[in-house]
């Protein structure tokens, strides 16, 4: 894939494979200082938890976590795989809302968000790797006979795995741009409405499937949380826990990569937030709704009074329904700071409630409860700073907050209101950074 | 005793006992009896689960609570002898991944009431279903076995089980998951598992599941006095291999019984249905959307 796939004369093939080599041996390489607060900080967290997995796979899961008989899943599953999912829902729902529905408005934030949807499933769902008691045995619902299609996490695995597939092919036309490919950066094109529909379908199965896997722990989750509508409810509630993260990433991205952004994206930032707020708002509202439906269905009013109840409420009014109304006024108003406030509120409560479903109202009567030891606290730290580095070395070198280069931006419809940034293979940038 | 007595020297009832079993065979059958077994919720169904599979019939009210049963599965497993110190007994004891039954004592309306506890081997097992790597497997035979060739170690069969069974070594490199298999290996051997061998009250009766549900009634209705007239795992959670007898309400003897009738793999059966549903209508309805959505500028490909 390298270099007899660069579209350029045949003749000079040896002279483009090492200038190919050098390109990416330079954009490896970190640019701007080591020494940031962020690096600081991340760096002995992600050393530190390269010793305690080293003590994790020699010793057992035991050796450095909290889990239990009575709690085989903790924070690495509960807040890892099944939270960082539910937040990397944005990109399933922005690319329906722009290649199917073909609302132009959000053009401009599609790619970082299929970027953050692709890095989360990546990290999050490959933390769920550490957490394997016999990972030498991944594959095995993959290839040979031990095909367990009965299994709800055989289809949630499969689902994961395919959808990381459709989320890089999404994504790929922003790397052969990078890369200077044009011919490969037509074919990716053309593949993206495809991988989008595909996308879409495994997202809506998948996330549901998250919720899914607790069918079948009747009996073990407290009665105000447990439904046999929490695949309907985890489907619902990954929309706005989505978007809501897409809000906070873009107003944190919008000050740290300020230098990258398009001036497209700058300008409509506003107007795409307040967008978002409002479809937020509506999901939430559906979700409230539904989460009523099921509350009048399980009989369960009389669980209210007591202190898991009062727990209950707190996630259902404080961090869904203040937030749905707080997005509704940040629409109303027009105001993006409060939409802000009301997106921080929304992926706070969808937190609690993964963390309620997969840990705390599960098993809520054992004798010992589960609380995560602080280096699962810490590995799953690791895997966020990890996540970051990783964003942020694509973003710095990319377009993905920043226009496509010339060459696609002259083929394309696309409305363009800033100047030609030609970016084969990253030099202009490269000598405006320096 | 009556049918079930005669089904204590010949536990298998298809093929002959056989009696040298290597290790590679032994996987080998499970392999074989594997093919087109029960995982799914609707397979099981459809071949009226519960008939051919063997079982264990617990009297309750002829157990002591000498624990040679516990002893005798440590020794048959090769796993550490159970801890009986008066420190150890003190509390309610549960199985762990050194101790695959426990029997613990409970104070109740007719007395002290010895119980043993160990897998129910459920005629449909949420371990089974839960599995996506058909490591943890239902048996032909009845018995629910895992295979550690195929586990990944998710312990998502612990999530699902409903009896808490299934053990995980935290402690290991290389962690198994602990449970009773009935003593399959025993049982290919053409002998009963060990704690029905070793039960010197004779509180347990190995057999064919219907043969021991017909000896259970018989029972109940001979000494209505001396029973409930409740069998536990006839119906719970569609039924399961290990099947109780007792003179006090279950709930006395701290068992669960609130877990329905229904077996635990048909709570995921209508989600899995609305897979192919949501695989075979989305896409279409989503390339249609598409196409009535676009503008007329715009160019056929895709761009990001």
């Amino acid at each position: 894939m390298t270099t007899a796939s660069l579209p350029s004369n045949k003749i000079d093939i040896v002279g483009e494979g090492k200038n190919f080599l050098r390109f990416i041996l330079r954009e490896l390489k970190p640019k701007g200082k080591l020494l940031t607060p962020f690096n600081a900080i991340s760096i002995p967290i992600i050393a530190l938890a390269a010793i305690l997995l080293f003590i994790r796979f020699t010793k057992g899961l035991g050796s450095i976590t909290n889990l239990s008989q009575e709690y085989p899943w903790g924070l690495w599953i509960g807040f890892d795989v099944i939270t960082g999912v539910a937040f990397a829902g944005g990109a399933y729902v922005l690319t329906f809302i722009v290649y199917i529905l073909h609302v132009e408005k959000y053009h401009p934030i599609v790619r970082v968000t299929v970027l953050n949807g692709l890095l989360a499933y990546i990290f999050y769902a490959g933390a769920l790797l550490l957490d394997l008691g016999r990972p030498w045995h991944v594959i095995n619902p993959v290839i040979g006979n031990s095909f367990g299609v009965s299994s709800v996490l055989f289809l949630v695995a499969w689902h994961f795995m395919l959808y990381m597939m459709a989320e890089f092919l999404e994504f790929s036309p922003a790397i052969a741009e990078w890369l200077g490919w044009r011919r490969i950066r037509k074919v990716l094109g053309s593949l993206t409405l495809g991988a989008v529909i595909f996308g879409i379908c495994l997202s809506i199965l998948h996330q549901s499937g998250l919720g899914a896997l607790y069918l079948m722990a009747k009996g073990k989750i407290h009665p105000l949380w447990y439904s046999e509508f929490i695949p309907i409810l985890f489907l619902v509630s990954s929309i706005f826990a989505g978007l809501s993260m897409v809000i906070f990433e873009g107003s944190i991205s919008r000050k740290v990569f300020k230098y990258k952004m398009s001036h497209e994206h700058h300008i409509k930032h506003d107007d795409i937030v307040l967008g978002l707020a409002k479809i937020c708002a509506g999901t939430m509202f559906i979700y409230l709704f539904l989460k009523l439906l099921v509350f009048v269905h399980g009989q369960h009013a009389d669980l209210l009074m007591t202190p898991m109840g009062y727990w209950y409420l707190l996630e259902i009014v404080g961090f869904v329904a203040v937030p749905c109304i707080l997005f509704v006024h940040a629409v109303r108003s027009g105001k993006v700071s409060v939409a802000r406030v009301a997106a921080i509120l929304s992926l706070l409560g969808i937190v609690l409630n993964r963390l309620n479903v997969s840990i705390i109202a599960f098993k809520w009567d054992a004798a010992v409860r589960y609380v995560p030891t602080w280096m699962e606290v810490e590995v799953t730290l690791a895997v966020i700073c990890a996540e970051i580095w990783v964003f942020r070395w694509i973003v710095n070198r990319m377009p993905v907050l920043s226009e496509s280069p010339a060459w696609v931006l002259g083929r394309a419809s696309r409305p363009s209101g800033i100047t030609d940034i030609s970016r084969r293979h990253g030099i202009d940038r490269l000598k405006k950074e320096a | 005793m009556g049918a079930s007595s005669e089904e204590k020297q010949r536990p298998r009832h298809a093929d002959p006992p056989k009696s040298t079993l290597d290790r590679r065979s032994f996987i080998g059958a499970l392999g074989l009896a594997g093919i087109g077994v029960a995982t799914r919720a609707t397979s099981a169904a459809a071949q009226t689960p519960g008939v051919a599979e063997v079982g264990v019939l617990v009297d309750t009210t002829k157990c002591a609570g000498c624990r040679m049963c516990e002893v005798a599965c440590a020794q048959a497993n090769g796993l550490p002898m159970p801890d009986h110190s008066p420190e150890a007994l003190a509390q309610e004891r549960t199985m762990s991944e050194t101790q695959r039954t426990v029997v613990n004592r409970y104070e109740t309306d007719k007395g002290t009431v010895s119980v043993k506890k160990q897998c129910m081997h459920c005629v449909q097992p949420a371990c089974a279903s839960a599995c996506l790597t058909r490591a943890m497997l239902k048996t032909h035979e009845g018995p629910v076995v895992w295979r550690g060739n195929k586990c990944m170690g998710c312990r998502f069969c612990m999530v699902s089980c409903p009896f808490n069974v299934p053990k995980f070594e935290y402690h290991s490199a290389n962690p198994k998951i602990e449970k009773c298999t009935l003593c399959w290996e025993r049982l290919n051997e053409g002998q009963e598992p060990a704690c029905v061998a070793n039960c010197p009250m004779k509180a347990l009766t190995f057999g064919k599941r219907t043969d021991l549900l017909r000896e259970a009634r018989k029972r109940i209705v001979e000494n209505p006095d001396r029973y409930i007239d409740h069998i536990y795992g006839e119906q719970e959670v569609g039924g399961t291999s290990w099947m109780y007898l007792s003179a006090v309400p279950f709930e006395q003897l701290r068992f669960r019984t609130d877990l329905g009738t229904e077996a635990y793999p048909t709570l995921t059966k209508n989600f899995l249905y609305a897979v192919p549903v949501v695989l075979t209508l989305v896409p279409g309805f989503l390339l249609a959307v598409s196409n009535a959505t676009k503008r007329g500028d715009e160019s056929s490909e895709g761009e990001t």
